[in-house]
């Protein structure tokens, strides 16, 4: 028998549909491989019992010709969903020990529609980082290696553990969340394909908060197509999340088809950073071309704010941050550090509990909230964030896509950029401006870098053009044809 | 701008987030460093720019104020304290704060 463990999303969901193997027997393929994949890193918790009820149910529905969409399909999930029944820590150690009683919005469509839950993956602690190397729980190791070399690379972040298990085919496909670019750029540096979905596509319910007017979850995947499906079942409008949208969810997996004849694609000039490897830009010419050569017209366009997104964001991520992470205070969930004092109780439990990148981000966010500074630095920065979309939507009167790198470089070793917290938030610089004008974006593989690593390039689409994003998607990825794998080095 | 170390103990008191000396030590060099990069916002003109509240273009729905026995509503007692620390017939225990 092939192994399952092989198959797309899709040919996994057809051939379950078909009975040519069982849900059973694809769960149990995973979990193997799982089990067998710890010097990743990518799972903090694998529920392999549960799965295998699950699957069980599945293989039940299917026999009784009540399958669903997702029915059987084996996915793991980022964990900062929370879960009914199974711990959801967010790589904090604060939230050890919690145990939610109600599962997110997402998780909860994914299940509605017949998924399997194999386990929980790990991300950097809140989902602030973009490396992995904040979590509680130790960096997630990438399956990519440069070739001939046995140094460890990192994922990515914050959704390194789904990109990474997504890579090494540990799961069908994953959960994450992206505030900054984290799905686009882990889906980059491991040869994944991440979607981050207009802001309210997908509802922010039962999702352990970041930065709430910048988080948005999606998936990634090992194509596009599985991607599609993916959010076809992850987005929908939630009455429990007062910015989710009430429209209706496409079914993305039949836009998929459309290709690019006829779309104006554009560059933006600004984008051509100085000291950026050339072998990205040359991925980048190389995808226009593609692209140009399908029918779609490739214009230069300017976005002469792009620089100031990042700044922007790292007033406004922490604030939100800093607000939103007050309720870990040791008396509500997760782990109480003891004193006679309540505020004592409160200063020692949260000193406890978070690590050092959570911790500075508190400091900024509380800096710039605080009297005297709020007007010229959160205020200011909210200011320049409206003229940033403002620019964005100017553009897209013009052009129907915009064609971007996913990430600066391929993958990075550990610990080359974690001392300079400046030169680690450089890796967002592409993704950000998505999440600050709440436009949809997807990274897609496009080719080996010099060392055997991989890159991505971004798409990105209006409000709501997810469909047009992911027919230039589908397009671009057929035009690159990257079919490249890791070696399993990971399996002893 | 610069923050001194009073500034940054003062900023650590307001999160509520007790630090040692040691921990206090590097993060006023990491804290300066990233205020004076996101100092460039500094240049740009938003004169006539308003503050942006919402990245999609929507008005915040309504609903009927009634109280609902779902998740988004009451009824559930014992999961709202089930993850905390310390409680004692559905109250959440902290140490005494009024005298």
């Amino acid at each position: 028998m092939t192994d399952l463990t092989t198959l797309t999303l899709a040919s996994l969901r057809d051939g379950l549909a078909k009975k040519e193997f069982t849900a059973a027997e694809a769960t149990s393929a995973y979990l193997e491989r799982a089990e067998a994949s710890g010097p990743l890193n990518a799972y903090v918790r694998l529920t392999a019992e549960k799965a295998r009820e699950q699957a069980k149910a599945s293989d039940e529905r299917i026999g009784k010709g009540e399958g669903r969409p997702l029915e059987g399909v084996p996915l793991g999930i980022k964990d900062l969903f929370c879960t009914d029944g199974i711990p959801t820590n967010a790589s904090s150690k604060i939230l050890e020990g919690f145990t939610p009683t109600y599962e997110s919005t997402v998780s909860g469509n994914l299940k509605r529609d017949g998924a399997v839950f194999l386990g929980k993956l790990n991300l950097d602690e809140f989902a602030m980082g973009s490396s992995n190397e904040t979590s509680a729980h130790g960096p997630v190791i990438n399956p990519w290696r440069r070739e001939g070399q046995d140094t460890k690379l990192s994922p990515g972040g914050s959704s390194g553990g789904s990109a990474a298990a997504v890579a090494a085919r540990l799961c069908a496909g994953a959960t994450a969340t992206d505030t900054g670019g984290s799905i686009r750029q882990p889906a980059a540096l491991t040869g994944t394909v991440g979607i981050k979905p207009t802001y309210g596509r997908c509802s922010r319910f039962g999702i352990v908060a970041f930065a709430s007017s910048l988080d948005q979850a999606g998936p990634i995947a090992r194509d596009v197509r599985d991607a599609a499906i993916m959010l076809t079942s992850m987005a929908s409008y939630d009455p429990k999340d007062s910015t989710s949208i009430d429209r209706p969810v496409p079914d993305y997996e039949k836009a998929l088809a459309g290709g690019v004849k006829g779309l104006k694609i554009g560059i933006p000039k600004e984008y051509r950073l100085d000291g950026m490897p050339s072998e990205i830009d040359a991925l980048w010419q190389k995808g226009a071309d593609l692209l140009k050569e399908q029918g779609a017209e490739i214009v230069e366009v300017s976005l002469p704010l792009t620089k100031y997104a990042l700044p922007v964001y790292y007033i406004v991520a922490p604030a939100e941050a800093s607000s939103n992470l007050a309720r870990y205070d040791g008396v509500r969930y997760g782990q109480r550090v003891h004193d006679d004092d309540i505020n004592e109780l409160y200063a020692k439990t949260r000193g406890e509990g978070f690590g050092a990148e959570v911790k500075r981000r508190l400091m900024i966010g509380t800096y710039v909230l605080s009297a005297g500074y709020y007007d010229a630095y959160y205020l200011r920065a909210q200011r320049v964030r409206k003229k940033i979309a403002d620019e964005l939507a100017a553009v897209f009167e013009g052009v129907d896509l915009l064609l971007t790198p996913s990430s600066p470089s391929s993958a990075f070793g550990l610990g080359e950029k974690s001392s300079d917290p400046i030169e680690m938030y450089l890796n967002d610089v592409f993704t950000v401006t998505a999440n600050l004008a709440g436009v949809p974006g997807v990274s897609v593989p496009a080719g080996l870098d010099g060392q055997g690593l991989p890159l991505g390039l971004q798409l990105v689409a209006p409000a709501f053009g997810e469909e047009v994003m992911l027919r230039g998607a589908a397009a671009l990825e057929e035009a690159i044809g990257f079919d490249a794998q890791p070696t399993e080095w990971w399996k002893s | 701008m610069s923050l001194d170390e009073a500034t940054v103990r003062k900023v650590a008191k307001l999160a509520r987030i007790a630090m040692s000396d040691e921990e206090i030590t590097p993060l006023i060099g990491e804290l300066n460093g990233i205020i004076d990069w996101i100092e460039q916002l500094q240049e740009v003109d938003i004169d006539g720019v308003e503050a942006m509240t919402s990245s999609v273009d929507v008005a915040l729905p309504m609903r009927a104020d009634t109280l609902t026995h779902d998740e988004t509503g009451g009824g559930k007692p014992g999961e709202i304290v089930a993850n905390a620390p310390k409680t004692e017939d559905h109250f959440f225990i902290v140490p005494k704060v009024v005298e």
